[in-house]
């Protein structure tokens, strides 16, 4: 690391509110103070809809904060920068790209010559076990594969900062189990810091080092958790140790109170 | 995952014998050759009634003509050309006019469907005026073309290119419009400049909903040039069926007609070509 030592991503007092179509103002997240460090893996977990995303996309540079401030590497966020890589939810593959082509995409808009582009492509396509399906286009692939093409897509552009949506949440279980260690392999090797936003508590406690419980929406960080299980981790086998069951009922009470009062508030809407 | 395993003695698929999937093979072909059949012999039997109808006098003969005298004409035309010239010219004529309007209409419609798209301000300007334009029957555009342009294929080409505008410019922007946002927003991230966005992504994802309008302009395209012609041209596949008309023959009007129709084809066997070789990242399913 450079003698630079501010933090990877610091929110101070953030916060974002939307006018929604109706003309009503809607705050998705109010007060938000959280600091990742450089090489850390973090994990944002909440009740659904309660604006874990919108914590993502105010650290990206897609959406300015409305009030508070963003720091990225001790440097306010303008628009989206050249340091910070995003994993959708979604797919976000092009589809009328090939696999090469489409891992291609981040090094070619950012100006890299075409014959760099294609061989840094092919090394992480490699990385990520899609070396045969090239020229493939992201409809032949399957939900697994195009995932793997979204991974080396965000990875071939080294970001310092890797921002991750629910990015396996449209997997089955074993895929899902599998992505994850594949992550974790892939991640080791860069030293980004990442910020990991799901629902799923047990996959935010196999991946991070600092678990981030957010209240339900406006969504506000209510408690961090540190997760001490040692690295490299299996994410199969961690959750069967007892250091992890232990953390996984520590931070359940905390996050199960969150969860309640969403539940009982959409029950309200509905009643 | 165990349910299958239980259901498998009873759908035993692993093992199909080979002449199944012959005999599914010779069904299909089967098939086949029964459309084909059916299709030549409901056209052989309108074609036929037609004929029969017209010879026995039920229908009036100077009126519908008749499929044999339809085909001489087109034979005579063929061999011996025109009145105004050979008929090739005349097949080229119409073509190239509804081809040049096609072309800049399509165009036109492609870089301000996109344009607005992209540029909600534009589009909140231009957006009522274009509502206006549209609501007007462009046909009626065709005679005040003549008295601009003169007989020239320059009047036929203006009002081919009002007739595509419209369709093209109104699927660009929609395809412009209903871009994924992920995909916008993944660009971005990925260092995209604005320009790179509506190069690489807008317009990419906008071209199957350009292409689905392509194929009904072309057919504009042709109407503009022939419309054109049948008020006012010197040569041209709309003038044949004027001047036809003009001479009480009802066979040539028939002739230009199935003329036209088979230029037309040819033009959209042509563009569903070009329309595959440009799709190949479609999956199959998704164009029918």
């Amino acid at each position: 690391m450079s003698a630079d030592t501010s933090p990877a991503i610091e929110l101070r007092g953030a916060g974002k509110t939307f006018r929604t179509p109706s003309g009503g103002l809607h705050t998705a997240v109010r007060g938000l103070d959280l600091t990742v460090r450089r090489g850390e893996f973090v994990a944002v977990v909440g009740p659904t809809g309660c604006g874990k995303s919108t914590t993502l996309t105010l650290v990206s540079g897609l959406e300015e904060p409305s009030e508070g401030e963003v720091l990225v590497v001790g440097e306010p966020v303008r628009g989206v920068g050249d340091k910070v890589g995003f994993v959708f939810q979604q797919d976000a593959t092009f589809p009328w790209r090939t696999v090469l082509s489409n891992v291609m995409a981040g090094p070619r808009f950012r100006g890299v010559p075409k014959a760099e582009a294609k061989r840094k492509a092919q090394e992480w396509l490699a990385r990520v076990g899609l070396s045969a399906f090239e020229d493939r286009y992201p409809h032949q692939l399957s939900g697994g594969q195009r995932k793997r093409v979204a991974l080396a897509a965000t990875f071939v552009n080294d970001p310092e900062i890797l921002l991750m949506d629910e990015p396996f949440s449209a997997l089955d279980v074993q895929t899902r189990a599998l992505m994850s260690d594949e992550l974790l392999e892939l991640w080791e090797g860069t030293g980004a810091s990442v910020v990991f936003v799901t629902h799923d508590l047990e996959e935010s406690i196999a991946l991070a080092d600092k678990v981030v419980v957010m209240t339900a929406g406006p969504a506000t960080v209510k408690h961090v958790f540190d997760i001490d299980l040692p690295r490299p981790r299996k994410v199969e086998s961690v959750r069967l140790e007892a250091r992890f069951i232990e953390i996984y009922r520590e931070i359940w009470e905390s996050l199960g109170e969150e969860v309640r009062i969403t539940r009982e508030r959409s029950a309200a809407h509905v009643a | 995952m165990s349910h299958e395993v239980l259901s498998t003695p009873v759908v035993d698929t692993a093992t199909t014998p080979p002449d199944r999937a012959h005999s599914r093979a010779r069904a299909a072909r089967r098939r086949r050759i029964v459309v084909a059949a059916a299709r030549v012999l409901l056209l052989v039997g309108v074609l036929g009634l037609w004929e029969v109808l017209s010879r026995a006098k039920v229908i009036d003969p100077f009126n519908f003509s008749m499929p044999s005298k339809i085909w001489d004409q087109i034979w005579t035309w063929v061999t011996h050309g025109t009145a105004l010239g050979s008929l090739g010219e005349q097949i080229w004529y119409t073509l190239y006019e509804a081809l040049l309007g096609w072309v800049v209409g399509v165009a036109a419609g492609v870089v301000f469907g996109i344009a607005l798209g992209r540029i909600t301000l534009l589009a909140d300007v231009l957006g009522p005026y274009i509502k206006v334009l549209n609501s007007i029957p462009r046909i009626v555009l065709a005679p005040i073309f003549v008295i601009w342009f003169g007989l020239g294929p320059a009047s036929k080409v203006a009002s081919a290119v009002v007739l595509v505008f419209f369709p093209v410019f109104f699927n660009a922007f929609q395809g412009a419009r209903e871009v994924d946002r992920n995909l916008v927003a993944n660009a971005r991230i990925l260092g995209a400049s604005d320009r790179r966005v509506t190069l690489q992504v807008v317009i990419p994802s906008a071209t199957s909903w350009i292409f689905t309008s392509l194929h009904v302009s072309f057919g504009f395209a042709l109407i503009g040039a022939i419309v054109g012609e049948y008020i006012g041209a010197t040569k041209g596949i709309g003038l044949l069926v004027a001047q036809s008309q003009g001479t009480f023959n009802a066979a040539g009007v028939y002739a230009a007609m199935v003329i036209l129709a088979v230029v037309a084809l040819v033009a959209e066997g042509l563009l569903t070509f070009a329309e595959r070789r440009i799709f190949r990242w479609k999956p199959a399913n998704s164009d029918s």
